[in-house]
């Protein structure tokens, strides 16, 4: 930690980032990216997913719980989200995306339970029920999707004191505003009491018990948040990017991919989150369009699609040896170095030892 | 510690990545109309997504070769959508402007797919041609004025399997107490015939069983076993990729049910889903809306054309007239099609038209028997009008029977027994859709 005021829990270093990364996505972006393609294709599913990042951060970064199935806690917020909306009318939407998020606690801390006698990779497979229950219910039981034959719905606009957010932009900020709020609060747990338990646990749950932290209780609130995380970020995926609910939508694979944010951005950090869900959503997107706009007629495009996905796993691969700390680690030194160039010498030996 | 220049070269390929997310732009000295190319080239349902737009590609490279739509050069892009709805979303924006210009039409291939995007093509007025595939009520053109299912649609598919079912079994009071199982994929796709399925079953007074496969649908033994249960007289197979087709059918060899009993849906009607299965497949049906093989004018001309000069798209040749490649020859024959009236109807002749004006194009195809003779594909598809009202095209399909090594064609072009009543159930549901939405149906002359 750098110079820190007294009067104030955060470090000068943390309020001028935020500042600076405030500004960038309330001011800069909305003023300078007229193109509907970046919101509704790149900014919103990025921030979605890398909110569900953070909520499978917070049970397995944080509490050390492996747990898989986060995809399942997002489609039963999306559904949730859908239902609320669809029976209870007079529901604000931020009221809407509260109950789908409690919701999806709810069952978080149902599959959560297994937590207490198992641990590990044995953890994970107990876990995955929570994936492929959630999306057997909702296909099971017509009235999840209000009896749609097709089984896909349409969700509904988003409707805020009588106004309609339906343009990428207007969504955009809905997102925003909500991982904004929820990162901040993610955040402050990680840094807090609740924050510390769940690093206890994590790091020897014998020797937290021991310390008097109740294992059941926090293991317990760290699947309930996470889930919480994870059902709003379905029901804003679904409601924004999406603008339909299938369950299918919702699958293993992307319980995976979140488990894959999580790892390759780095474990035990809000930041790795976001990076992440960056590199997960948007490389294999920056790749197609490198491989279809570069070399669009020139390469049989079945190679262009199978090299994509090979450059892809050898990256993944080539981050892990390098950095098994994942990106925010990666950025981490990247910065530190940065500033041992530009700061005088004495400063340096801080740096490292931070 | 990383090594320097591995960080330098990594934040070099940001850079250079994060520059060309956007799409460059420039004037073309000559017409041109935009595609999108949406394809599945990889995964499971890659051989359906390597024919399909492959062929599309080997159209629009055709129609260059021999001056474009009157002078309009074609031009596309394509995005990797692994049939996947949330990548779909994705490429649909990604594909919708290229250099200005923006694209017309979108054909995602699958339902899941389609449903996605289905919402936003009245705003972003690009038409949503599902070619046999997709949303069904979509044939009401008074609620979905940018939505068509040209080629049929799986309601129709399946009123159609039905009736040579009866046909089969001697008629509709036969129908009376059999047993069909519909085993399908768990999805918008599998689930879309139902209705239809459901309405005539109570009908005519058969009993409908349905089983549920978890995609990708590698894993069937549990169902099959389930049919051998059962002892249906009929099974519809409602599938996705080689994978689960081929599947299908050595797991009914496994459990005895015979082939000449199963009909496969259209997506699982083709050279790559047989194949795989060997010996098992042998006698299975399976539904075409466009036929397979290269008997066709306008296929030998592609093939002499295009794959002569070396610009080909599939990688094996042997492909082209194969069931996916003339399906998607048949799209990419409607778009041009549609390119080709809108041109006229909105006195654009030789240049570039909008999406309103495709739609227009688009809703005034008319495949007569002799356009179909003039484009070359005379036989490969059923002739078809398109209206303002009516969005699906001749409703009628073919049914094939695999012989161990190619499809030999059974039925001539069939439509359902009772079309006003597949027609009926389709309004209904259009009119559900409507009122849900607050979506005032358009009126047609």
């Amino acid at each position: 930690m750098t110079s820190k005021p007294a009067t104030s829990p955060f470090a000068r270093g943390d309020i001028t980032n935020f500042a600076v990364l405030m500004t960038l996505a309330f001011l800069v972006i909305p003023l300078t990216i007229p193109n509907g393609y970046w919101y509704s294709s790149i900014l919103i599913p990025w921030l979605c997913l890398a909110l569900a990042a953070i909520g499978q951060q917070i049970v397995m970064g944080y509490a050390g719980q492996l747990a898989l199935g986060a995809a399942g806690f997002m489609a039963a917020g999306a559904f949730a989200c859908f239902n609320i909306e669809l029976r209870i009318p007079w529901m604000p939407f931020g009221g809407s995306l509260i109950l789908s998020g409690l919701i999806a606690a709810a069952f978080g801390v149902l599959f959560g339970l297994p937590s207490l006698r198992v641990r590990g990779i044995y953890l994970m497979v107990a876990t995955l029920a929570s994936q492929f229950f959630i999306i057997w219910m909702i296909d099971k039981f017509g009235w999840f999707k209000n009896y749609d034959t097709s089984g896909i719905i349409t969700a509904q606009d988003i409707v805020i004191f009588g106004y309609a957010f339906t343009a990428p932009l207007q969504m955009y900020l809905v997102v925003l505003v909500v991982v904004t709020l929820l990162t901040i609060l993610a955040i402050n747990m990680t840094r807090g009491s609740v924050g510390r338990n769940w690093m206890a646990v994590r790091d020897m749950d014998i020797a937290a018990e021991s310390m008097g932290i109740s294992l059941l209780r926090t293991k317990l609130q760290a699947f309930a948040i996470s889930a919480f995380y994870c059902g709003v970020a379905g029901a804003l995926f679904a409601f924004t990017y999406l603008k339909s609910l299938e369950p299918v939508a919702f699958d293993i694979k992307l319980s995976f991919q979140i488990l894959f944010m999580v790892i390759l951005g780095g474990l035990g950090t809000i930041s790795g989150a976001f990076i992440g869900a960056a590199f997960i959503l948007l490389f294999p997107v920056v790749l197609n369009t490198v491989g279809n706009v570069w070399f669009h007629g020139m390469v049989d495009a079945t190679v262009i699609s199978a090299v994509e996905q090979v450059v892809f796993g050898a990256l993944i691969i080539l981050f892990l040896i390098y950095e098994p700390l994942g990106m925010a680690k990666l950025w981490e030194n990247i910065r530190a170095r940065m500033r041992s160039r530009s700061v005088p010498k004495a400063e340096v030996p801080r740096q490292q030892a931070s | 510690m990383v090594h320097p220049r591995i960080r330098m070269m990594i934040a070099g390929a940001a850079i250079a990545a994060t520059s060309l997310l956007a799409l460059p732009d420039g004037a073309a000295a000559q017409e041109t109309q935009y595609f999108p190319v949406p394809s599945s080239r990889v995964g499971p349902y890659s051989a359906m997504g390597t024919g399909y737009y492959g062929a599309q590609i080997d159209y629009m490279n055709y129609i260059n070769m021999n001056g474009g739509v009157n002078g309009v050069m074609l031009t596309w892009q394509e995005c990797e959508t692994e049939y996947n709805a949330a990548k779909t979303v994705e490429c649909y924006q990604r594909l919708l402007e290229k250099d200005g210009q923006k694209m017309v039409v979108f054909d995602t291939l699958g339902t899941p797919g389609a449903y996605a995007v289905i919402n936003r093509m009245a705003e972003d007025e690009v038409v949503l041609a599902q070619y046999g595939y997709g949303r069904t009520d979509a044939a009401d053109g008074t609620v979905w004025p940018w939505v068509f299912n040209a080629a049929s649609h799986y309601w129709d598919q399946i009123a159609v399997k039905l009736r040579f079912m009866a046909e089969q079994e001697g008629g509709i009071e036969n129908m009376r107490g059999k047993k069909i199982v519909h085993m399908h994929i768990d999805s918008a796709f599998g689930r879309e015939p139902l209705p239809a399925m459901r309405a005539i079953a109570e009908e005519w007074g058969f009993e409908l069983i349905e089983i549920a496969i978890v995609p990708p649908g590698l894993e069937q033994q549990s169902q099959w076993l389930q049919v051998r249960r059962e002892q249906p007289d009929w099974v519809t197979f409602w599938g996705a990729g080689s994978g689960m087709n081929s599947t299908g059918m050595t797991n009914a060899a496994r459990v005895g049910f015979p082939r000449e009993r199963l009909i496969y849906v259209t997506f699982g009607a083709a050279e790559e889903d047989m194949g795989p299965a060997g010996d098992s497949a042998t006698g299975t049906y399976a539904m075409a809306n466009a036929l397979p093989g290269k008997d066709y004018p306008l296929v030998k001309a592609i093939e002499e054309q295009v794959y002569g000069a070396g610009k080909g798209n599939l990688a094996d040749p042997n492909r082209i007239g194969s069931v996916y490649w003339n399906r998607g020859l048949g799209a990419a024959v409607m778009w041009v099609e549609a390119l080709r009236n809108a041109q006229q109807i909105h006195n654009k002749i030789g240049q570039p038209v909008t999406g309103a004006e495709f739609r227009d194009g688009y809703e005034a195809i008319k495949m007569t028997p002799e356009r179909l003779e003039e484009l070359g594909i005379a036989g490969m598809i059923a002739p078809f009008e398109l209206s303002c009202e009516k969005h699906d095209g001749a409703g009628k399909f073919a049914m094939m029977q695999w012989d161990g090594t190619k499809f030999v064609q059974v039925t001539d072009w069939q439509e359902p027994l009772d079309p006003p009543f597949i027609r009926a159930l389709i309004k209904d549901s259009a009119a559900k859709f409507a009122a849900e939405n607050n979506i005032t149906p358009r009126t047609c002359p």
